[in-house]
């Protein structure tokens, strides 16, 4: 299948391993991958801060770049939220035909990596070895607005040698929230903080996600109050093939 | 004027959340609190079978009724005028408690014992009331304690949530002389009892506030957990009952939903204590006059904008501040308004003028948490969404907005992305250690103050991506 890949402003600029991280397993799956350097963004940052008519041109390069599209892989359930959330009401406000008929077409043919892995592509064991202990952070637009369930769950367990522990608390909010997180920086921290001691409580060495956004919120804190634990993207566990240590 | 408690003079919203977040005690009771409300709600609405069936219909019936707001009100009028009470009209906080002041003096009274009701800390009427020198009463536990306390709500359902019983066990030894007070909750019970009893048995004029309006037969319902709210209702001469214009729904039969989805949602009950249902007057049984004071103060404003006239579908259950992983850190008071927490946020604003909570709008991750949990599914991250457009498009930050604009230019195509990264790699240099970057100067230490940022790496995705030899080609 071709897949094409749209890897999120944020990851292309700050998290290049976890688009390579998505190739590496779609193409260990016998996929094709292709990417469109037009690409840039969902416009996200944009439209929850306030600036729908900055977000509009956003919205409609998206659309431009992926309009002939059949399958669109995200490694970001934010962007795909953002998309599913607001991309209709954004066409709709416009009174744009062609656009309201653009988007609406569009929309079905995108997926989160876990979405296109176990919806699209029917596979949970992605050949995947990761012998480390791990826990997942469920995030907000993960949990309340894709509802991805059990999907990563499922692929974690797949994963050889990888020792998945619960981490407690998991509807709750990691605190990055976007701009929230320099708005309110005080608050989003104090967020961050609860959420970095369930972590450090699971006892796991890392924490995955399907989002780098608050991947990147809950390092910034481990990296100053728990150095010996990481972050690292779904997408660059299911990429591993370390071997597992032998006792 | 139209007054939201002191919403008008409140600091922005991260300044006050600095302090709050500065106070251990504080945040320890809101959490404590909070977790407890939240765990018994989620077990009583887990035992329904019908919940998501529930909310649409109350999302239903108050949408109906913001689509027939004039109908409905006139109806009420009518209905309750036919049943002995008396309607007046309020334009905005300071009207309606003329009308309430005077009535009171008209009948040469100086005492009034109230319900817990927040539409009256809305209109700061206890101020109103003590200038005309008349003293007010709460009842409600909590009430008494915020008035005792000379303090203010820092929840919709539990106002004196951000105290523990320690604090309240001293509030209440200094205040009613009780040096031998015990600590359990039913020794500051029964002291409140003590204080309480002789006041209903004295006191002439009877305060209360809401639930609901109802259009066809007149009445007007409030629920309650402690019993004072029947005794205010029930034993004074006078009753006076202050309602936001929202409250109304057309018939007796919607209360089978919201009598539902009220005490589930608030205090994770499955039936609130007490439910009073009163209609007009009735000879001796009951008080002999009765008065409705109808409250716009703002809220036809609100039903204007179609975006987020959903705002006033609000039953003040409260669901949303106990979810709310903001509210979790901050307490209520931070919001500056006696309506605090996600629904606080967009209700503050909006009645109280964009221009004098131009940061609440933006006291929210967004995380969803509330719509979730909301009884008549107001989507507040979408509401919280527009009125920031609503600043932004009034009057937006300038620095922002052109950072904001050149951001959306590089987003829109052309190849600026690619140049912005290179640029951007260029300017972290001075900065960055390694992976990451420690401190930032300017807008970026709000993030590099508390957090490291990762720095960009050398090679962005799409530079990888092109550098890339064909598959099969290696």
């Amino acid at each position: 299948m071709l897949i094409s890949l749209f890897i999120g402003c944020y990851n292309d600029t700050l998290f290049p391993e976890t688009g390579k991280a998505v190739v590496t397993v779609l193409e260990r799956l016998g996929h094709e991958v292709e990417f469109r350097d037009a690409q840039t963004c969902c416009g996200q940052m944009h439209y929850n801060t306030g600036y729908a008519a900055e977000a509009l041109p956003v919205l409609r390069h998206f659309v431009k770049t992926f309009a002939d599209a059949a399958v669109i892989c995200v490694p970001s359930a934010s962007c795909v939220a953002m998309m599913r959330d607001h991309y209709p009401k954004m066409a709709a406000e416009t009174g744009d035909e062609t656009l309201i008929t653009a988007v609406d077409a569009l929309l079905p043919r995108i997926f989160e990596f876990s979405e296109l892995l176990i919806d699209k592509l029917g596979v949970e064991d992605v050949g995947a070895s990761y012998p480390h202990r791990v826990t997942l952070h469920t995030s907000c637009h993960s949990l309340r607005s894709l509802h991805l369930g059990d999907r990563p769950v499922r692929l974690l367990h797949a994963v050889r040698g990888l020792q998945l522990t619960e981490l407690a608390g998991q509807d709750q909010c990691c605190g990055f929230g976007g701009t929230f997180a320099v708005k309110n920086a005080e608050v989003s921290t104090a967020m961050a903080m609860d959420k970095v001691q369930a972590i450090v409580d699971t006892g796991a060495e890392v924490c995955t996600a399907a989002d780098n956004s608050c991947l990147m919120q809950i390092n910034g804190v481990l990296a100053r109050t728990a150095p010996d634990r990481r972050c690292l993207h779904l997408a660059e566990i299911l990429a591993s093939t370390d071997a597992p240590a032998t006792r | 004027m139209i007054h939201v408690g002191h919403a008008e003079d409140a600091p922005a919203f991260p300044e006050s959340a600095k302090s709050a977040l500065a106070n251990q005690q504080l945040r320890a009771n809101v959490r404590r609190a909070t977790d407890v409300i939240r765990a018994k709600r989620a077990l009583v609405v887990g035992e329904t079978n019908d919940w998501q069936a529930l909310r649409e219909s109350g999302r239903q019936i108050k949408a109906h009724v913001m689509r027939h707001l004039d109908e409905y009100l006139v109806r009420f009028e009518e209905q309750c005028t036919r049943a002995g009470g008396h309607v007046h009209w309020a334009r905005d906080a300071d009207e309606a408690n003329r009308i309430i002041v005077s009535l009171i003096q008209d009948h040469g009274e100086h005492e009034v014992i109230k319900v817990k009701t927040m539409t009256s800390d809305e209109t700061r009427l206890n101020d109103a009331l003590e200038a005309a020198g008349i003293t007010p009463f709460e009842t409600d536990l909590a009430d008494l304690i915020i008035q005792l306390g000379r303090d203010r709500p820092s929840h919709i359902v539990v106002p004196a949530l951000h105290r523990n019983r320690a604090e309240i066990r001293a509030l209440f030894q200094k205040t009613m002389g009780l040096g031998t007070l015990g600590p359990e909750p039913e020794d500051l019970a029964g002291a409140a009892r003590q204080f309480l009893r002789e006041k209903f048995l004295r006191v002439k004029v009877g305060f209360s506030g809401a639930n609901f309006a109802i259009a066809e037969t007149g009445s007007i319902c409030v629920v309650e957990s402690e019993g004072n709210g029947r005794m205010c209702v029930t034993l004074p001469k006078m009753l006076i009952t202050l309602v936001g214009i929202e409250k109304v729904v057309p018939s007796l039969a919607d209360l089978e939903v919201f009598l539902q989805l009220l005490p589930r949602s608030a205090t994770g009950e499955r039936m609130n204590p007490y439910n009073s249902i009163w209609t007009g007057t009735r000879g001796a049984d009951g008080p002999e006059e009765f008065h409705v004071v109808l409250l716009d103060n703002g809220r036809t404003r609100v039903l204007e904008d179609a975006e987020a006239r959903e705002t006033l579908h609000c039953i003040r259950c409260a669901a949303c501040l106990n979810a709310c992983p903001v509210y979790r850190q901050t307490g209520g008071h931070a919001y500056g308004s006696i309506y605090s927490g996600p629904i606080g946020a967009i209700l503050t604003p909006q009645l109280q003028g964009m221009e004098h909570s131009t940061t609440l709008p933006y006291a929210s991750s967004l995380c969803g948490a509330c719509y979730e949990v909301c009884p008549v599914k107001i989507n507040i991250p979408e509401i919280l969404i527009h009125l920031r457009r609503r600043i932004v498009e009034e009057d937006g930050p300038r620095l922002e907005g052109l950072a904001m604009r050149a951001a959306a230019l590089a987003f829109s195509g052309g190849g600026w992305l690619g140049l912005a990264q290179r640029l951007g790699r260029l300017a972290q240099r001075p900065f960055a250690e390694g992976h990451s970057i420690p401190s930032l100067p300017g807008p970026g230490a709000g993030w590099t103050d508390t957090r490291d940022l990762p720095a960009m790496p050398a090679q962005s995705f799409r530079q990888w991506w092109a550098s890339r030899k064909p598959r099969g080609s290696a």
